[in-house]
Order: C-alpha cells, then structure tokens, then sequence
C-alpha cells in the first residue's frame, strides 16, 4: 500500500515529461501528416538554449526565480526562430510527398541538427542544476521529492489545457481542425493552409523545446539526448492515436505508469516496458487509443 | 531494361570508383598512428574528446622531445609520429568497416573506448596482420575468450575497478550488511554490478542485495530508480555510470538526500569531479579506473601531462586522457626496445616480441604486461572518498592496491576468480 | 531472358572483385551486398505500400542465428548459417506476419519496430550472449570446404554474391508476374482487390514473410563479413538505415537496392574519413541533394536517360 503513491507520483511525474515531449508531435502530425523526426534535435535545442540563457542569466548574479522565465524564453526563441526555418526553408517544398520520404527528410534534418549542436556547444555537457534544487523537497509516504517535478506537472496541465482551449474554442484553433479533417476542402473555402501549417509547425516546435527546456535542469545535457526522446516520443503518439492530443495525454499517463511500475517490481523490463505497452495497444486497438475514424476509399 | 542496366553498371563503376578512391597510401616518412576515439555522441565529452586532446598533446611533445625520461628521444626511435584520427561512433559493425578503411593508411592503431567496438575489432585486426593498441575499453573478455598476437591493451580491465572499490569499502565499513546497484543497463553497467556483487559477497558472506536497478543507457533521468533506492534500505549503492548519466545522477541523487542516507560508490566517477566539482556530496567512494588523474602517483610522468595539459586545454587531464598517452608510451617503449641501438626501423613482429610481458612506465605508475600471454596491462588500482575543502573538491583517504591484489593470475577468468575468493 | 544477362554479369563482375579486389573493398561490397538484400526485401514489401520500421528485428535474428550456431553449436559451415539465418527470421516472420498483416499504414511500421526493440531489450538483458558488446563468430568451412586464412571473405563475398543474384531473380520473377500486379492493387486500392476475389491478407503476409526472410539472409551475411554480432543490429536506427537505402535507390527496379547500398556505404565511409566531426552533417545533407533533385531515387536517372534515348 505505502509503495502506491510514489509509483504514481513517479509515474505521473514521467507521464508530465512524456506528454510535453509528444503534444507537439502529435499536433504536427495531426495537420501536416509528418512524423518529424527533428521533433528530438528541437527539444535538444531547446534543452542547450535553456542552458545557456539560464546560465548567462544566473552567472550574472540575477534573481535565481527569474530562470524559469529564462526556460521559458528559450522554448520560445527555438520555436520562433528554428521552427520557421525548417518548414519554409525546406519542407515547404516537400508537400505532397510520400510519409515515408517526409520522414527522411526530417531524419536529415535530424542529423545535420546533431552536428551544428555540437558545432555550437561542444561535446562536454551543460549542467544547470539551479532551478532544480531551487524549489526544494517535499514529503511524500515518507520519501523526499523535488517540488520541480510538482511544476513539471503543473506545466504540462496548463501546456494541455491551453492547446485544448486553442483548438476547440478559438477561431484559429477551428480553422485549423478544419485543415486536419479535409485539407483540399479547406483550401477551397479560403483558408490559408500554408500559413496554418507555418502556425502549426513554429508551436510544435515550441512545444518540443519546451520539453527540452524544462528537462534541461534535471539532467547532464549532453550530445545525444534528441535521438533519446525520438522513439518514446513516437510511442506515446501512437499508442494515443496519431494526431489526437487527448491520445497523447492518456498515452503518456499509460506509458508513465507501467514504468515506474515495472521499476519498482521488475527492474529488468524497464528496457522494453514502453514497447510491449505499445505492441499490446496496437494489437487490442490497431489504430491506437483515440483514432480517428477514417472513410473507406472504394 | 538496357537503358537501366547500363545505367546500373555505370552506378556501379561509379560506386567502386569512389570505393578506391578512399585510402589514398602516402609516402611513409612519419610513423602514422591511427587513432580511433569518440568524437561525436554522449562519450564523446566524457572520454573521447579528452583521449584525444591527450593524444594530440603527447604526439607533438613526442616529436618535439620535450616528454621527461625515459621517452625524451624525440617520436618514436627517433622517427616523428603523425595522427589520423576517426570517430568511434556508429557501433561495431560501422567500425569494423573503418578499422578496414584504416589499416592500409597506418602503420599503428591505438583507439576504442567501447567494449563491443573492442571485442569486434581483435579478429579483424588479428586477420589484417595490424599491430593495434586498445587503450580503454574494459571487458576482460577480450584476452580471457580468445588470444591475439597483434592486439594489446594497455589499460587495465573492468574487473579491478569493482574488486577494489569492495575492498575499500569492507575495509573502510566492516559490518555492511546490504548493497543496491543503479547501473546502465547495458554490458559494460551489468558486468560491473556483477563483478561488484560478486566480490561483495566473497568479501561478507551473507551480504543482502536489496535491489538491482538497471534503468536504459543514456536516459538522463531517474527518478522511480532514486525513489526505490530511497525506500530499499540498502546501506551501500554501487553505481559504476559515467557521462551524462553519472551527472544526471548526482543531480537528481542529491537534492533527495540519497548521498546522504546512502554509502554510494561510483566505480568509474573520476571524469565526472572536473565536470560536477564542489556538486559531487562529501563522503562518495570514487574511482578513477586505475591510479589516474587525481589518483596518479607524484611522478616526473604525472606532472607533465597535468601541467602541460592543463596549460593547453584549461582543464585537468581525466582518465581518458592518461590512459591515452599511457597507450602511445607503451607503443614508442615497445618500439624503441625492439629498435634498440640499429639504425633501421624495426618490423611490426620484433615491435611485438618487444611489447609482450614488456613492463614500461606510463603517466598513471608502473605498467606491467601481465595477462593474456604478455598483451594485457595490470596496473594497481586506487580508491578515495570526495570532500570539499575550502570550495574546492578534494580525494582524501586514498587506498592503493597492489596490482596482483586486484587483478587475477593470468589464465584464470576474473568471473572464477572474484567467485572463488579473489586468491592469489 | 534479359534478366539472366545482368544477372550472369552481375556475378560476374562481383567474382572478379572478390578475386582482385584489396581485403577492405572486399568487406565494403560484402556488407553493401548483406544491406541490399535486406533492403530488395523491403522493396517487395513496399510493393503493397507498407514499410516496416523494424526490419532490424529479422536482420538480428539471422545474424544471432549464424552467430549462435557458431558459437554454441560449433557449426562452423557458412553455408549452414547463411540457410539457418534466413529460415530463423522466415520463421519469425511467418508468426508476426500473421498479426501485422492485418495492419496497414504508420501502425504496421511501428508495431513492427515495436517487436524489433522488444528483441533487442531480450538481447541486452541477456549476459550470456555477451550484452549490448555481443560476441564473435568464425566460419572456416563452405559447403564443407576448409577456407585458408585470408580467403574466407573472398569465398563469403562469392557466395553473397550467388545468394543476391539468386533472391534479386526470386524477386524480379515475382514482382514481374501475376503477384506484383497484385501487390500493386493492394497499395493503390485494397477494397478493389477483396472486391476481385483476392486477399490482400495474404498478399501482405507472404510478402512480409519473404521480407522477413530475405532480412535474416541479409543479416547471416553482414555477421559472416563482420565477424560480430551485437544487439544494435536490431535497433531502430538499422532499420531506419534500410529504410533509407530503399528510398534512396527508389523502389523501382530490382538492381536499386544494391546499387544504393553501395552507394550509401561508401558516403559514409567517405563523410566519417574526411569530415569525422560533421559526417552526420555530410550524410544528413547528401540525403535532403537526393530526395529533392532525385524524387524517385537514384533510379530517376536511369529513367531520364531511358526518356531522352
């Protein structure tokens, strides 16, 4: 009984993790139907922007509260700037073609963005312990946690929440549902895809450096880490759904669960945890939890 | 179709065009040395980008004839030496291919960080006729499954790494009743536990093992392994990460009090002091893989690669970096005995008789040629615990252990002889 | 008739290098040959329209297959572990393709890399065949032929070489005929083809069974060159890699996948010797030349030539 709730706060705390690493992939996916594969060099980016803004503001001896604002602004800056330039200065040009070749697009995207990090930051890795130990500990059954991962949690609610209230109650959002159902349809009435696809891919990207940002202070960050969050991340999405936001949250809490669970009582399957989680889906749900219905073509 | 073939054959020219086209065989005035390292992916910053650094240090100081004696004959024997240096990223089966890329443009190899890239490379350099050093890697599988004629090591292997830290620590706590471990799960993270597990309970008959965490290699975060740690009771916890890992560890480990509440050891922690410092909690049981970096012995040796590496790099050399210029030293004292006082270059079979059972001295002590018939290094082994004096993180309490104390006799597999009872 | 031209030409032209050619370019063509194969495997899949991203899961198995009967069984006979690997992963696949080929899409791409990764977490976690640095494995006899030191690889490179012209016919027989059209009309318009009569449950099936196979011959081969095996061989990042030799060779004709596999090895090669601290850069850019001025891979030349004759 007493192990139950450090499992789920564990879990839950993981899932959080998950769910920022996986929104934007799944909202990508969603309007443009690309699996992005640079999803995990934009939250590496994220992670080394986060390092070094962060750093420079802490080193110049700034309040130490303000570097989660600098966090933030890192996520921001990757999204706003990087985000835009992979998709009008390359996949702009590559609409239309097969998903699989999309895919390899962003794979090279993906290890060219591997090497500019290391170009940029080197191959020794950037701490920025500051914000994690800031908050200090909490109690709970007995055992200290950092107060961080309560955050952590709490951003990736209102990360959720407000990419929920985005799409279901404001016009953009609804525009943008439009382009995912029908996108030729949409073209017709007059929206213009092109730029809800710029939208859809700078937020995704932000999303992915959020991730990147606020993992930042609780890891080593080092060369690496995007080709990490690759696969889980595509896991979550697909055992969600692809392209359902609600999918990935449920996804994430699934695959947060089953691990800190698997680590607790059987630490030898945390290795493949998340994939035996995905294949058991997948065979009970050939589409994943949330998948949208799709009209059969004859 | 006779469009394409033809089209499939000129591709084909074209492809084998470029094949030939890669090791472009120059003129052999300088030795060439192969070095093969990580210059790219996580291990990169911990050990690969350091081994080089060490190298490229230790072959312009050689061709300059600056190095304390007994190497300050100027390259080797007299002849300059010249790097070419390769990635060791991308896994066995990519390295074979440039091991073979590599062996036609050298003279020497001297690389591999990576256990399997190890265990991979020996046959082949074994088939290739290529006198190759390993400088890191820490498998005793490598001489305990198989023998080679033109693959040395000149590093220890794994298994004194984890028979000393036991030795510190039952002798430094002698009632400790239980261990847990939080190793990457992969070979190098599960033989380490397994050898420390084993020489625990050789040592303390009887000792408890509370858990075993094995979470994924290079996951960065652990925190239902810390929790369980937390709440196992385990009065001892072994970890033998490195890298990002290692950090992440320390990170997270600290701040929830698990040094604290915890003996922790971490096997392979040296690397980790010039990048965590004053972070790392007092009372840690350290080890640097052998008697370098902070643990290496006040020698002529020692004190140049520290000053002349810090001097250049702004950074005290770690392990990787002595065991590197440990490696090109073994080499140069193998070749300058096989040279002796001929004017000739000497071939790669009296380098080789000069190597085996060769005894040199490396920036790290004494190394001896002890085990796989002459070809692999036993060193003695060092342990200390951290403390932070005056903002500064110091080793105090350090232990030295015997070469023959920490390493089994050769022939025998370090897996029997920690089992056994660690006999002589 | 003209199929058995090239082919004859093809074994040809690989005899030769395998005689002549310096051990290195022996071992590169070896590991080209082993990686077409797998990738001529996943042509005939995609010729139903589905790409699997787990691929690695049977390239693993007959490359541990190989290994294993060298190392446990002491079968030291190439041949042996080459037949062993490819009916290992034939095996396999003849039990998940009964699941998977009733998935269509990005769901049969990654349930298929989520049984590849669940091998290799199996592989990892497993002491005894030496962990993530896997073990070693030695073939000193072909067809009960002793081969003297030196010689092995050549005679292997001659027998992949059999074995690739003999699948590369397989397939190219297959594909021409009645099945290809088939699998053509599974892609384009599955319903049409159960409306016609015919299952595209089964076409998908034998497909990936032969996929399936021709993956762990492509894996006995690449372990017979190497000399190695280890769980990476199963990661997704090897089955992203023949994924990517696929669409870089196009999936048009039969010669692609070796021609890009030679290709692919000797960019790499070339980036990671001559740029070793931006050789993913190098390749990652040499990937965005080709999608964008080749759209159909390599094969597009050979396509713009045919038209301008």
């Amino acid at each position: 009984m007493s192990s139950i709730l450090p499992i789920a706060f564990d879990g839950i705390t993981y899932a959080s993790w998950l769910f920022l690493i996986s929104a934007g992939l799944t909202l990508i996916y969603g309007v443009m139907r690309i699996l992005n594969v640079a999803h995990g060099s934009l939250y590496a980016l994220g992670a080394y922007a986060a390092c070094s803004l962060a750093g420079a503001w802490l080193g110049g001896g700034l309040p130490a509260a303000g570097s989660f604002a600098m966090l933030l602004l890192a996520a921001v800056l990757v999204g706003s700037l990087v985000g835009p330039v992979i998709e009008r200065g390359l996949l702009q040009w590559m609409y239309g073609k097969d998903e699989v070749v999309l895919v390899l697009i962003t794979y090279a995207v993906f290890l060219i963005m591997e090497d500019v990090i290391k170009l940029v930051w080197g191959v020794d890795s950037l701490l920025l312990p500051e914000p994690y130990a800031l908050p200090g500990n909490l109690q709970l059954g007995g055992l200290p946690y950092p107060v961080y991962n309560v955050l952590l949690i709490a951003l990736a609610l209102a990360t959720g929440l407000a990419l929920a209230w985005a799409l279901y109650r404001t016009r953009q959002g609804k525009l943008l549902l439009a382009v995912i159902h029908d996108r030729e349809m949409s073209m017709a009435m007059g929206i213009n895809v092109s730029r809800v696809y710029l939208a859809t891919f700078a937020v995704g990207a932000t999303l992915a450096a959020l991730g990147g940002a606020f993992t930042a202070p609780t890891i080593a960050v080092t060369p690496g880490i995007g080709v990490e969050v690759i696969v889980l991340a595509f896991a979550v999405v697909v055992i969600g759904g692809l392209g359902s936001l609600g999918g990935a949250a449920l996804g994430a809490l699934l695959v947060g669960l089953v691990r800190s669970a698997t680590v607790r009582y059987w630490p030898e399957a945390e290795l493949f945890s998340i994939y035996a989680v995905m294949a058991l889906v997948l065979i009970a749900r050939p589409k994943g939890l949330f998948a949208a219905q799709e009209a059969r073509k004859i | 179709m006779r469009a394409s073939s033809s089209f499939g054959l000129r591709a084909g020219l074209a492809a084998f065009a470029l094949l030939l086209a890669v090791p472009a065989s120059l003129a052999q005035q300088p030795l060439k040395v192969g070095i093969v390292t990580f210059l790219s992916g996580p291990a990169a910053g911990p050990f690969g980008v350091p081994a080089r650094n060490a190298a490229e240090l230790t072959a312009e100081l050689l061709n300059a004839g600056t190095v304390p004696a007994p190497y300050s004959q100027k390259g080797f024997g007299g002849t300059p030496i010249e790097l070419v240096i390769i990635d060791e990223a991308g896994g066995p089966q990519k390295q074979v291919a440039e091991y073979r890329n590599l062996v036609p443009r050298v003279d020497i190899v001297i690389g591999y960080i990576s256990s399997g890239d190890c265990l991979a490379i020996a046959p082949v350099a074994e088939e290739q006729k290529k006198l190759t050093v390993l400088f890191d890697c820490g498998t005793p599988r490598i001489f305990e499954d198989a023998s080679y004629k033109y693959v040395f090591r000149t590093g220890p292997t794994g298994t004194m790494d984890n028979v000393s830290v036991a030795l510190y620590l039952v002798e430094r706590n002698p009632n400790v009743k239980s261990i847990a471990g939080l190793n990457q799960n992969y070979a190098w993270g599960q033989d380490s536990w397994a050898d420390f597990e084993n020489a625990m309970k050789t040592l303390k008959p009887g000792i408890e093992v509370k858990t075993s965490q094995m979470p994924k290699l290079f996951a960065g975060q652990f925190g239902a392994e810390i929790t369980t740690l937390l709440g196992s009771g385990a009065e001892v916890i072994h970890s033998s990460m490195w890298g990002g890992d290692l950090e992440g560890l320390v990170l997270q480990g600290a701040p929830r009090g698990l040094f604290e509440k915890h003996k922790v050891v971490l096997s392979a922690g040296e690397p980790a002091i010039n990048r965590l410092g004053t972070r790392i909690p007092d009372g840690t049981i350290l080890g640097a893989r052998g008697p370098f970096g902070p643990f290496a012995p006040d020698t002529d040796l020692a004190r140049w690669l520290k000053t002349t590496y810090q001097d250049r790099y702004h950074i005290p050399p770690n392990y990787a970096s002595f065991k590197m210029t440990q490696a090109i030293l073994g080499v140069k004292a193998a070749y300058e005995k096989a040279k002796g006082s001929s004017n000739e270059a000497p071939d790669q079979d009296k380098i080789i008789a000069a190597f085996e059972n060769l005894t040199f001295e490396g920036p790290g002590g004494p190394v001896k040629m002890a085990l796989g018939k002459g070809h692999q290094a036993i060193m003695d082994a060092a342990v200390g615990t951290t403390k932070v004096e005056a903002g500064e993180l110091k080793i105090v309490d350090i232990a030295r252990y015997s070469a023959d104390k920490v390493n089994p006799p050769d022939g025998v597999k370090s897996e029997v002889w920690i089992k056994s009872g660690l006999k002589k | 008739m003209k199929a058995a031209i090239v082919a004859i030409a093809s074994l040809a032209a690989l005899t030769a290098l395998a005689l002549l050619a310096p051990q290195w370019l022996v071992f590169m063509a070896m590991l080209a040959l082993a990686k077409g194969v797998v990738v001529l495997g996943l042509l005939v899949l995609m010729r139903t329209g589905l790409v699997s991203f787990g691929q690695g899961l049977y390239f693993g198995i007959g490359a541990y297959t190989a290994a294993l009967l060298s190392h446990h069984l002491h079968v030291a006979d190439a041949a042996v572990m080459l037949l062993a690997g490819a009916a290992a992963a034939g095996l396999m696949a003849a039990l998940l393709g009964l699941l998977l080929a009733g998935y269509r899409d990005i769901f049969f791409a990654m349930l298929s890399l989520a049984f590849s990764m669940i091998l290799y977490g199996v592989l990892v976690k497993s002491a005894a065949l030496g962990s993530t640095d896997g073990f070693n494995l030695h073939a000193r006899t072909f067809f009960g032929v002793a081969l003297a030191p030196g010689v092995e690889r050549r005679v292997f490179l001659i027998a992949g070489a059999v074995c690739a012209v003999v699948v590369a016919l397989l397939a190219h027989r297959l594909l021409g005929g009645h099945w290809g059209r088939l699998s053509t009309g599974v892609r384009d318009n599955e319903l049409r083809v159960a409306y016609l009569g015919a299952s595209p449950y089964r076409v998908v099936y034998v497909n990936y069974l032969i996929a399936g196979a021709m993956a762990g011959l492509g894996g006995a081969l690449a372990a017979l060159a190497v000399g190695h095996v280890d769980p990476e061989m199963t990661y997704w990042t090897t089955s992203g890699e023949f994924v990517f030799i696929a669409i870089l060779g196009g999936t048009q004709s039969i010669l692609a996948p070796f021609v890009a596999a030679s290709i692919f090895e000797a960019l790499r090669t070339i980036a990671s010797q001559y740029a070793p601290n931006v050789w993913q850069m190098s390749l990652g850019l040499a990937m965005l030349a080709i999608i964008m001025f080749l759209p159909a891979g390599l094969w597009t030349l050979a396509e713009r030539r045919r038209r301008s004759a």
